[in-house]
């Protein structure tokens, strides 16, 4: 098949973006959109042009890595699908895709199809986990987890931190993103005790980022590689305000948010 | 060079302990004067900074991802091995240690081969704390699994997604510490040498992969946790990114390279389906748990699978081996594989490929119970194939998937230069020829979470740091050089596009270094990886800048080191006349075409040393002794 792929491309940051229209001959239905992609580099490689920056690494749908929009839809037409799964075959001789990068203010470009995701990372340093160091650990079977626990909660753990959900978002939320998170561990028994701190401090932290507020559209999960449910933004609304309730301590201040890429930290 | 393992005197059961109290220790007031490199933040390397920094050390973890949480152990399916023994199957701490340097066909070292083995319970009860939602029974208990021909159910899993939810417990454990403020997280930067000073690891000179920028990291030790060198062979199941350049730099820098030959070939991933292919998808082992392994008995047949009467299949595991049948290790079901495509029995369109037949199973179990064992890894499959494995038999092949070789360590993984320290599938320790299913994950995190805290400090509390700062002259060499390879790579503005090298030299690797050897392929294969690399500094091109985002020039530099490394390897398979494990050498095996071991000549680690561009690397044997497990030939039959 022949596609016709209407690339976003933006050097830097700083620079001004625009789409450019690309046609990529003889496109194997069984191969992947990445794959496509590379065919494509490939090409403009040979010509001494700059290749089609995007983000990838297991090619797998686990990573979280590879992410955009093909025709306005975070990856593309497939339900429970990342780009790099996605084959060709969902698509049709001569069509046109239009390819552009998740679009949200927390996410600032870095460059063509590449965005800056650390607010993500952001969110889960300000309580996304369980405070236990190394060593501290009882018997794995001391604690007791029922399997439909267990169950509910890996299916909030599964989130691979794409950032699908806030592309798709009309308000570019990140509700579902942190929410499964705080499910995920709250749901569980070794989370409970520090379920208050978690869901305070990751709402703080969320709201202080330049994500938009969630307004229950339900976008989100309706693009989510691996169809997160809306159930983990009410639980982490609950969590949420049961602890503003009964907020006895002081909120740790949130982390700045950063977007610069210097190296010379020390 | 001698090579000292230091491997603590007096009964197996006690080296660990033993080595822990001879240990010298930092004076917890003391330990945030010291600073710490961490390259990599997968398992091995998301495990160590986390724990270190919860120790009090002032840590920097590096990862050239955009985020620690995405990481190569992110993809690992399978599960985690222990020696818990809730099954009460039979399972112990000696039964996980000898099965371990039994699969690994008696070229691992003993002691930490058992040290593994005793902190694996250990690892398991640090990620349930954690919140990892390990598969659980109706009463609430851990489930186990028999996994990769075990014959115990000693395997802990999550669904299909056992690596990913483990490295969610090191990445939340390690972001707790960046909030603690002990750990400073530096994400898309690529380590691209080593500073070695006075004989030291000093640091490491990195490259800010969005804004090109070099920056040097000075610190007391530097630990190495970055994965393992599978993509020297282009296609393998590692993510697109996973690579040897931190540890070359280091090769190069002094460390020795140990077993480079030794590499994992994974019985049961998807077929190759076209030129384009990008990176071959795993199907998890546990399929071979219930699905049989078959090819038609006649050579070229072209039937679809349904059409191929029961008498005219042959299972070939099954009759070959009937006491393990399709459960046999996988450098033994890999090479069957192949040997039957070799013979033209292949199925599928490209004739490499066998199939894995779920039929029997549904029937006796139902379609219901094979789903939920199995049914995100078939819907994995339908989704890239268009095939609906509940119907068709799935078609698979083996693909490389691990490398059991890396950087030589001894018992406290610190390289031969001082100050190094590596970890995971980086390093070379655990596994000898052949590495069991399940065994990366527990590796990686013993190493991480329970064994870096106690010999990192030994090694700080023992040793002097002179002040050093980036002016010094040697930092502005390392700086220098890493200058001149990038604009080297930028400047030759040649007529061939990286990937088109590196398809081709993964091909050369494939074919000579890859699931069957011989001394004159090999040969073969050293003279044209020389003129492919030759070719490479002449006619590659790098288009776009140093000074921002450029992902081709990050991929050329990964594979300039590729290209040493694939020569190492084969000069390692070279010299070592027998076959043991992933390294099968066709000059060396028994008349019914299984592996040919030669202890006596070859019971050893094979440690390359560099010597300058050009010069044949230098051989340093560590020899191998077996005082608890007694070599035999490993039979499945
Ligand atoms: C598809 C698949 C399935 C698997 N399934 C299983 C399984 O079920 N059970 C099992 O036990 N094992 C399994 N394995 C093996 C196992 O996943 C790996 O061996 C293990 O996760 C490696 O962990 P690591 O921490 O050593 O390295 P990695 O997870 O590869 O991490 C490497 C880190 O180093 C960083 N890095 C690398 N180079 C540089 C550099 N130059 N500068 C800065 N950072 C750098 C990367 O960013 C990354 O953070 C599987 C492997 C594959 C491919
Ligand atoms: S590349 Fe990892 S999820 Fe797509």
């Amino acid at each position: 098949m022949k596609l016709t792929l209407k690339i976003w491309r933006q050097k830097t940051h700083k620079d001004k973006g625009a789409f450019v229209s690309y046609t990529v001959d003889h496109v194997d239905p069984e191969m992947s959109m990445l794959e496509c992609l590379d065919v494509l580099n490939e090409t403009l490689t040979e010509r001494g042009e700059e290749p089609v920056a995007f983000e990838h690494d297991c090619r797998e749908g686990i990573c979280g890595s590879c992410g955009f929009m093909i025709n306005g839809v975070a990856h593309g037409p497939e339900r429970a699908t990342t780009v790099c799964q996605l084959t060709m075959r969902h698509f049709n001789d001569g069509q046109e895709l239009v390819l552009e990068p998740w679009r949200a203010k927390a996410f600032p470009a870095i460059k063509d199809l590449v965005v800056d995701r650390r607010s993500f990372d952001r969110i889960i340093e300000s309580g996304g986990y369980i405070s236990v160091s190394t060593g501290q650990a009882p018997d794995g079977n001391t604690i007791l987890v029922g399997k439909e626990t267990a169950d509910q909660a890996m299916d909030a753990a599964a989130c691979i931190g794409c950032g699908a959900c806030v592309a798709a978002c009309p308000n570019a939320a990140a509700a579902l993103f942190t929410g499964a998170k705080i499910a995920h561990l709250s749901i569980l028994p070794q989370g409970k005790p520090e379920r208050d701190r978690r869901a305070l401090h990751m709402v703080a932290q969320m709201n202080a980022e330049l994500f938009g507020n969630c307004t229950n559209i339900g976008e989100c999960t309706g693009v989510c590689p691996k169809e997160i449910p809306l159930e983990v933004i009410a639980t982490m609304n609950r969590d949420y305000l049961r602890a503003s309730w009964k907020k006895r301590e002081d909120l740790e201040a949130t982390i700045p948010p950063a977007t610069e890429w210097s190296a010379n930290r020390t | 060079m001698t090579l000292d393992a230091k491997i603590p005197s007096g009964p197996i059961e006690l080296a660990w302990d033993k080595a822990r109290f001879d240990m010298k220790l930092v004076n917890p007031a003391n330990k945030r004067k010291h600073s710490l490199i961490v390259v990599g933040s997968g398992l091995a390397g998301g495990a160590a900074a986390a724990s270190l920094g919860e120790l009090g050390y002032n840590v920097k973890c590096f990862c050239f991802q955009d985020s620690p949480r995405r990481a190569h152990s992110i993809a690992a399916q399978g599960g985690i091995n222990a020696a818990k023994n809730y099954p009460n199957d039979g399972e112990s701490i000696y039964r996980l240690f000898y099965d371990t340097v039994k699969g690994g066909d008696f070229r691992a070292r003993e002691a930490n081969v058992y040290r593994l083995a005793q902190i694996s319970v250990h690892i398991i009860d640090q990620c349930v704390a954690q919140g990892v939602p390990f598969a659980r029974e109706y009463g609430g208990t851990l489930t186990n699994r028999s996994f990769g021909g075990a014959q115990v159910s000693r395997t802990f899993y999550a669904r299909g997604q056992t690596g990913q939810q483990l490295l969610l417990g090191a990445y939340q454990a390690l972001e707790r510490q960046v909030r603690a403020g002990t750990v400073t997280m530096i994400p898309r930067t690529e380590m691209l040498d080593l500073i070695v000073i006075d004989g030291q690891a000093r640091g490491i000179v990195a490259r800010n992969l969005v804004t090109g920028e070099l920056s040097v990291h000075i610190a007391d030790a530097v630990i190495l946790a970055t994965g393992g060198y599978g993509n020297v062979y282009y296609l393998s199941t590692n993510a697109k990114g996973s690579n040897v350049t931190a540890s070359w730099r280091a090769y190069k820098r002094g460390a020795l390279f140990a077993n480079p030959c030794f590499t994992q070939i994974h019985p049961t991933c998807i077929p190759v389906s076209g030129d384009y292919q990008s990176k071959l998808t795993l199907m998890s082992e546990s399929l071979r748990n219930d699905g049989r392994i078959w090819v038609p008995k006649m050579k070229g047949d072209q039937r679809s699978p349904d059409q191929i009467p029961e008498d005219e299949r042959d299972y070939y595991l099954e009759r070959r081996y009937p006491s393990f049948g399709n459960l046999v290790p996988r450098d033994v079901a890999s090479r069957n594989a192949k040997a039957v495509c070799d013979e033209g029995r292949g199925v599928g369109k490209s004739g490499l490929g066998v199939y894995l037949d779920f039929f029997d199973a549904i029937a006796r179990v139902g379609e219901k119970t094979i789903r939920e064992r199995y049914g995100n890894l078939f819907d994995m499959y339908q989704r890239i194939t268009d095939e609906d494995p509940y119907k068709v038999p799935m078609r698979i092949y083996p693909a490389i998937h691990y490398t059991m070789g890396g950087l030589w360590v001894d018992y406290q993984l610190q390289s031969t230069i001082p100050g190094l320290f590596v970890l995971g599938e980086a390093n070379f320790s655990d596994h000898g020829a052949n590495r069991l299913g399940a065994s990366a994950l527990m590796q990686g995190l013993s190493d991480g979470y329970f064994v870096i805290p106690y010999t990192v400090g030994n090694y700080l509390a023992t040793n002097k740091f002179k002040k050093v700062d980036a002016s010094h002259s040697e930092v502005q060499s390392v700086v220098a050089a890493v200058q001149q390879t990038t604009d080297k790579l930028l400047s030759i503005r040649g007529k061939r596009t990286v990937d088109s090298f590196h398809r081709e030299l993964g091909k050369i690797v494939w074919d000579y270094c890859g699931m069957a050897r011989t001394a004159q392929g090999l040969e073969t294969a050293i003279g044209k990886i020389r003129a492919l690399r030759e070719e490479f500094w002449q006619n590659v091109t790098v288009p776009g800048s140093g000074d921002d985002l450029n992902q081709s020039l990050e991929k050329a530099g990964r594979v300039a080191d590729f290209f040493e490394l694939a020569e190492l390897m084969c000069i390692d398979a070279r010299e070592r006349n027998e076959s043991c494990g992933g390294h099968f050498r066709e000059e060396y095996q028994t008349p019914d075409g299984e592996a040919q071991r030669d202890d006596e000549r070859y019971s050893y680690v094979a440690a390359w040393g560099y010597r300058g561009p050009g010069n044949t690397p230098e051989l340093t044997k560590e020899p191998l002794e077996f005082n608890y497990v007694h070599p035999s030939q490993r039979s499945y039959k």
